[in-house]
């Protein structure tokens, strides 16, 4: 471990000011270890305003109705350490100045809340207009809310969503693209909406929500094992992660913590989740500029990987291995031993293809200067992961603030600063090797002992929160007990939601057929941000 | 360039024996017979138009996996289409979610008949983890008349592979 420890100045500065703001001086909280700050409604704006002025990272906001009053929350994070803040709304008049006019990452983040619990967000440039609402519930319909059934009010048929105000554009030779929701391809279904000129984009609209599922809603009620289930398919490839960050955050509430044993292996399904899909993404990039050699290679290593998850762990995307208080599977000597072989195996077939990628003018030709996201437009959007680190974001909740096994391992964030495709294509290469080498210290490091925890039942209204690096970026959690080990509330912000507009920019002005290979570069996940 | 070709004559031909899952060389059985059946009822081709209805993805990654080398579907006469238009066969995952009921009710009519739906995956197939709520309409039958359903979270391309047999045995 060779960080130095990072001057606080900076945080200091920043927290005094949101103080002075903040309702009780002496009511200094904390959730999950994590500094809170109890905020009067009117202040809710004025608090955005603040962060924006010491570049805080918003990151997202999420809301509860504990009858009578809504509980909102925000979470920002400023020098890698995170803040959240807390309000309370009365339900007889659900209004909450808006984030979005300081924040765009506020925008789509807002707009759910409103169509989910009916809270307006005033000052919202976009305040009327629905995002995760299509016509599958009415306007005056609030799914989030207690008094609305899980079943809802459903009609037969759920009319398409047809009259939904995209942003229009006009001249002579402008032209609409209207794409989607069911997509020329084997994935997941979202509108786009172009407005180009010729070749050119001028203009790209998201439409999403299709795949809404009600996750948030059906979580409620349930228990801690099923509530890790469901958390490994809001994005079935970061079941992983996903199910990791609703435990850690499960845990946090309960008071448990992980052997150390359970910790390690987390971290190595989290590091296999991420070399899969680094490798499937790379082997999607090439297939999306016509290079087959590309896409078979990579997919090849890819499916090694898979069938040795199979073999280890019993299940290729390595779904249900990461469950409250530890996890269901375990590595013999053995195991660990042929695991160490096939990151040599791989390390070195990386490093043979690399070369021929390297060396290929007409994939360079096409990754280029293509799709390009600037440092100043990631960090103004709060880009995570990948997509924020090939544009010079350094964030990473692995290194800080970090959590097991990532705080006992010697690891580089690689990062890069081009922000274009071939930027994001070859960070993705750098994390893969990263991934290895965490994958080897792991190995290497892992301590003896048991792998699960007894689970213990968290006291009614035990509140939990959580950050994990998934293979995508930065993932939240937030969960609440009820009595009797029963679910309240459960919220997880994936990366996708908050990476989903970069995808906006990153098109402008790039010629149509390139968007494949710029959507495939950043990869959202469709399921996990409509819920 | 010539390192390329060198990479791809060293990596060889992976598709036809796949001593790795199948010690019994299941895949090539499946796939065999598959092709038997794809000759015999649909002149040896077979189209197929996927469909994610509200998956959170896993299905989808795993009928990605069928055009590996390794598993390289298209060599027993199956494959996947781009529009509905062109399809025998519907291949729907996920729970329907109420969102995706009409492009899905859109798509359906835009295949010619004959035309055969199989619901793939558990969610697919009996609504899964998600279930049928305000904002699902649970399994695919809820909303289309369903021929075949294949189980598994998510199916593996080897399950795929023995659900689509299945499925045409019973056409």
């Amino acid at each position: 471990m060779t960080e130095t420890t990072k001057p606080n100045g900076a945080w200091d500065v920043f927290m005094s000011e949101l103080n002075a703001l903040a309702e009780d001086q002496a009511d200094r909280r904390t959730l999950s270890g994590v500094d809170m700050l109890m905020l009067a409604p009117e202040n809710w704006g004025k608090a955005a305003q603040i962060a924006r002025s010491h570049d805080a990272r918003w990151a997202g906001v999420w809301a509860e109705d504990l009858s009578g009053r809504f509980s909102v929350d925000c979470c920002l994070e400023c020098q890698g350490r995170y803040l959240i803040l807390r309000t309370a709304v009365a339900a007889e008049h659900p209004e909450l100045p808006s984030h979005a006019p300081f924040y765009p990452a506020a925008d789509r983040a807002e707009r759910h809340v409103r169509d989910m619990f009916g809270i307006r967000f005033i000052g919202h440039p976009l305040q009327e207009q629905r995002w995760t609402r299509h016509l599958a519930w009415a306007d005056d319909e609030f799914p989030l809310r207690k008094d609305f059934p899980a079943q809802g009010f459903p009609q037969a048929s759920t009319p398409p969503d047809k009259d939904y105000p995209f942003l229009k554009a006009e001249g002579p030779s402008v032209y609409e693209i209207p794409v989607g929701p069911i997509h020329a391809g084997i994935i997941e279904p979202g509108h786009f909406r172009f407005q180009a000129v010729g070749e050119t984009v001028l203009h790209l609209e998201e439409r999403l929500g299709y795949v809404h599922k009600g996750i948030e809603k059906i979580a409620e009620g349930r228990d801690p094992v099923s509530l890790a289930k469901l958390a490994g398919r809001i994005s079935g490839d970061s079941a992983v992660a996903h199910a990791w960050a609703a435990c850690r955050a499960m845990e946090a509430a309960a008071g448990l913590s992980c052997s150390e044993r359970a910790d390690y292996m987390r971290g190595i399904l989290a590091e296999r989740e991420r070399a899969i899909n680094h490798l499937g993404d790379m082997a999607a990039m090439c297939n999306d500029v016509g290079f087959a050699f590309g896409y078979y290679q990579f997919g090849r290593l890819r499916e090694l990987w898979l069938r040795d998850n199979r073999t280890l762990f019993a299940h290729r995307l390595m779904m249900d291995c990461i469950v409250p208080g530890g996890v269901a599977v375990d590595l013999k000597f053995d195991d660990c031993a042929a695991m160490k072989e096939t990151i040599a195996t791989l390390r070195a077939e990386l490093s043979d293809l690399i070369k021929i990628i390297d060396a290929n003018s007409s994939l360079e030709d096409r990754f280029l200067a293509a799709g390009v996201l600037s440092p100043a437009q990631a960090q103004a959007l709060g880009a995570l992961g990948f997509v924020g680190r090939a544009s010079g974001q350094i964030f990473d909740v692995r290194k800080a603030p970090g959590y097991p096994p990532y705080d006992q391992l010697d690891l580089t964030v690689p990062v890069e600063t081009d922000g274009d495709v071939a930027a994001r294509f070859w960070l993705r290469y750098k994390e893969l090797r990263t991934a290895c080498r965490l994958l080897e210290q792991m190995l290497e490091q892992m301590p003896e002992g048991a792998v699960l925890a007894d689970w213990r039942t968290p006291e009614a209204g035990a509140e939990g929160f959580a950050a994990v690096e998934g293979w995508r970026g930065e993932i939240l959690c937030y969960v609440r007990f009820d009595e009797g080990n029963r679910i309240a509330r459960y919220y997880p912000r994936d990366p996708s939601q908050i990476n989903w507009p970069a995808l906006e920019k990153i098109q402008i002005g790039n010629i149509v057929p390139d968007f494949p290979v710029c959507n495939k570069s950043v990869n959202g996940s469709y399921s996990g941000q409509d819920l | 360039m010539l390192r390329l070709y060198l990479k791809a004559l060293t990596t060889g031909v992976l598709t036809e024996p796949v001593p790795y899952i199948d010690k019994d060389r299941l895949l090539e059985t499946v796939g065999l017979e598959l092709k038997t059946a794809i000759e015999r009822k649909f002149s040896r081709s077979l189209a197929i138009r996927h469909i994610d209805a509200g998956s959170c993805n896993g299905c989808e990654l795993e009928i990605h996996a069928l055009n590996n080398v390794y598993y390289d579907i298209e060599r027993f006469g199956i494959h996947f289409v781009a529009s509905p238009r062109h399809a025998d066969v519907l291949l729907v995952t996920g729970p329907v979610s109420r969102h995706m009921q009409a492009a899905l009710l859109r798509a359906y009519d835009a295949t010619p008949a004959p035309k055969w739906v199989v619901a793939s995956g558990d969610c697919a197939a009996c609504g899964g983890e998600f279930g049928a709520s305000y904002a699902s309409c649970g399994a695919v039958k809820n909303v289309l008349p369903v021929d075949a359903t294949i189980a598994g979270c998510p199916p593996s391309p080897l399950q795929l592979m023995q659900g689509l047999l299945n499925t045409l045995k019973v056409l």
